[in-house]
């Protein structure tokens, strides 16, 4: 017996009823679909939240000032950094950071609107894991005595200088002329920002050239990342800081109007937002394969109906059981691949149309695709097991009466 | 090779388990086909004539009884090798035809050799063989019709095509012509007497004389029992059409 025949026979049972096979294949399609977005919307958050570890660099805290509470995001100062820096024990250091508004860059000739400006402290490269390609990073004390330097982003110095040397060229940033001390490292674009393209100032000059609006306080930081020794010290570092601040800024430390999130609450949040669209995907993709696999069960309990006399036939002129039960088993794993096919197809699509619009990360998981071939493989044998089975079990004489 | 080709001894087939709604479809019979006979089967409705084909035919196996074909005893064979009998050593002609609707004449000819566990030929061949098959009953021309496109008498001639596709041993055909015109049936009547003569073994049921005379020889039965095996002169089955 040739199975290619029996496939034949099954593929042309099928195309008997076009609409009603296309229909039958829906749950699956939808099944297969939302598996593979969900997949992909999962792999995505993963890598959004490894580069964000990244970006941040390992044990990491992040003081901000609380949202939502009139007039504290002027109330986290530079002074409150540099006292965790000489208070706080067990941190590697620290690093205040403000950003202005963009300003516009001219060197070489070259005229830049609407670049990145940051003020960090001096640990900035170690806190944040972001080492520099050449040159160094200002000190300490250049940040103290208001030094007119600038560390810039490795496509920015490109842009700005080409093939040339950065090191020890002048850019006037706004109206402030600055000397390019160091390189960053390439880092690309990191969660949206893109790392490259920036200016790293000494957050003093920042203060004294750049925030020249009334309504900021002149040395309040956006954000105070702080590096811990180990991840043990996580615990006792959030603790103090917290202590610190609070007695600092004179509010009660449980109504404080500062935030201060570890690495793996920003992970946690990013997690969150992901997670109930993943968990919802998850739910429709188990439940659609349930009802696709009981959509193409009843179709094919129908069809061995229909066709009963003609099984009967089969059986009659010498078609062993097990011929008749692959032809029907050919049948509906025909309905569930062209369905997982289907649904690879429009779930890659969606993945790419959610990544691209959905405001959502997603990264189309490669295993995904032989994955859901397997499981519509398998819905397709197993749901099918059962009609092919009584199709196989037909008595001819029984079978050939039927009308 | 022995000259017997069909033997059934002392066949019985039951209906149902309990006493009292048991029903013999066949108790009891016992008859001998030998090979190039072409038998016709009659006897009242329900005498146990279709019961009879059917376990002829291994499409039903016996209650009790030994049914040996071709020098085998079938009576006991699983429903692979029954289902490989089936293909190879009998055509099977049905009163309905039994044609699948959405094949060619030429594809429902063919249909037993895709079933055909012994080694297979290749495509073509079998198309050459369904052809030539389709030739032998006249219909040549009409490979290609669906059944819907044919007429009682041609789909009838198909489903012959499609019974001697195989070349088995056995042909059984179940009424025949009860669904045919008589224009028709002369025809389909003509076509089993060619096959006759060219040395095939016919078993038929009919329930008309003039249809049974073709046969050589007319096996009579009444209650799933053998009454007379048409070898004497006077057929009491035959006379009681007559008379009736
Ligand atoms: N599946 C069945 N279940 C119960 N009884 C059956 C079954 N098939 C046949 N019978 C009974 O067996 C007996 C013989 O039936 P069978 O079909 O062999 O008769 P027949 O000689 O072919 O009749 P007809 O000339 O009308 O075709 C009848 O009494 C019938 O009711
Ligand atoms: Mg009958």
């Amino acid at each position: 017996m040739n199975y290619s025949r029996i496939l034949r026979i099954a593929w042309d049972g099928l195309m008997l009823n076009k609409v009603r096979s296309f229909l039958t294949t829906l749950g699956v399609i939808i099944g297969v679909a939302s598996v593979i977005v969900m997949m992909s919307v999962s792999a995505g958050a993963e890598a959004a939240i490894a580069e964000q570890i990244n970006s941040l660099g390992a044990n990491l805290l992040i003081v901000s000032p609380m949202r939502g509470i009139p007039g504290a995001s002027r109330t986290l100062l530079y002074e409150d950094a540099e006292a965790i820096g000489e208070a706080v024990t067990g941190i590697v250091g620290f690093s205040a950071e403000q950003t202005p508004a963009p300003q516009t860059i001219k060197a070489n000739g070259i005229t830049l609107e609407s670049i990145a400006v940051v003020g960090t402290s001096a640990d900035f490269p170690q806190v944040r894991d972001y080492p520099l390609a050449e040159g160094t990073y200002f000190s300490d004390e250049d940040n103290d005595r208001k030094l007119k330097v600038a560390v810039i982003g490795s496509g920015l110095a490109v842009d700005l200088f080409g093939e040339e040397s950065a090191l020890g060229q002048t850019i006037t940033v706004g109206n402030t002329k600055l000397t390019v001390i160091g390189v960053m490292a390439s880092k690309g674009v990191v969660a949206d920002v893109d790392y490259d393209g920036r200016v790293y100032v000494p957050i003093n000059v920042v203060f004294q050239k750049f925030m020249t609006t009334s309504l900021m306080n002149k040395d309040s930081v956006r954000t105070i990342y702080i590096k811990v020794e180990s991840q043990e010290k996580l615990d006792s570092v959030t603790m103090q800081v917290q202590n610190l601040l609070a007695t600092r800024h004179d509010v009660d430390p449980a109504k404080p109007d500062f935030t201060i999130q570890t690495q793996q609450d920003v992970i946690a949040t990013q997690e969150a937002t992901t997670a109930a669209f993943r968990d919802l995907l998850a739910w429709v993709a188990g439940i659609s394969l349930l009802v696709g696999g009981i959509g193409i069960m009843n179709i094919m309990l129908v069809s061995v109906t229909e066709r009963t006399r003609e099984i009967g036939l089969r059986i009659a002129i010498g078609a062993h059981p097990s011929y008749v039960r692959a032809q029907f088993l050919l049948e509906s794993m025909i309905l569930s691949l062209a369905g997982g096919a289907m649904g690879v197809v429009i779930g890659v699509a969606a993945s790419i149309l959610f990544g691209a619009f959905g405001g959502m990360r997603t990264q189309i998981v490669p295993l995904s695709i032989p994955l859901a071939f397997v499981a519509a493989a398998g819905i397709g044998i197993f749901f099918g097991y059962y009609p092919a089975g009584q199709a196989a079990k037909l008595d001819p004489i029984v079978a050939l009466r039927h009308e | 090779m022995t000259a017997t080709l069909i033997e059934v001894k002392d066949l019985k087939k039951v209906y149902g388990v309990e006493e009292d709604s048991a029903v013999y479809a066949l108790d009891g019979m016992n008859a001998s086909v030998d090979r190039g006979e072409f038998a016709a089967i009659m006897g009242p409705s329900g005498s146990g004539k279709s019961t009879l084909m059917n376990i002829l035919g291994c499409l039903d196996t016996p209650s009790a009884g030994q049914y040996i074909l071709d020098g085998r005893d079938v009576s006991g064979l699983s429903k692979d090798d029954l289902a490989d009998v089936r293909n190879q050593k009998i055509g099977f002609i049905f009163q309905s035809f039994n044609l699948l609707p959405r094949l060619s004449a030429l594809d429902n000819v063919m249909l037993p050799l895709l079933y055909d566990t012994r080694e297979a030929q290749p495509q073509e061949m079998q198309r050459q063989r369904a052809i030539a098959a389709l030739e032998s009953v006249g219909l040549g021309h009409r490979t290609g019709h669906h059944p819907n496109q044919l007429s009682g008498g041609q789909q009838q001639r198909v489903a012959i095509a499609r019974a001697l596709i195989n070349q088995p041993p056995l042909i059984l055909a179940d009424e025949p012509t009860g669904n045919l015109d008589s224009r028709s049936s002369v025809e389909i009547m003509d076509l089993l007497h060619d096959l006759h003569k060219q040395g095939a073994t016919i078993v038929m049921v009919t329930h008309e004389p003039d249809i049974a005379r073709h046969a050589g020889r007319i096996l009579c039965v009444r209650d799933g029992r053998l009454i007379s095996d048409g070898r004497g002169g006077n057929n009491p089955c035959l006379a009681r059409e007559v008379s009736a």
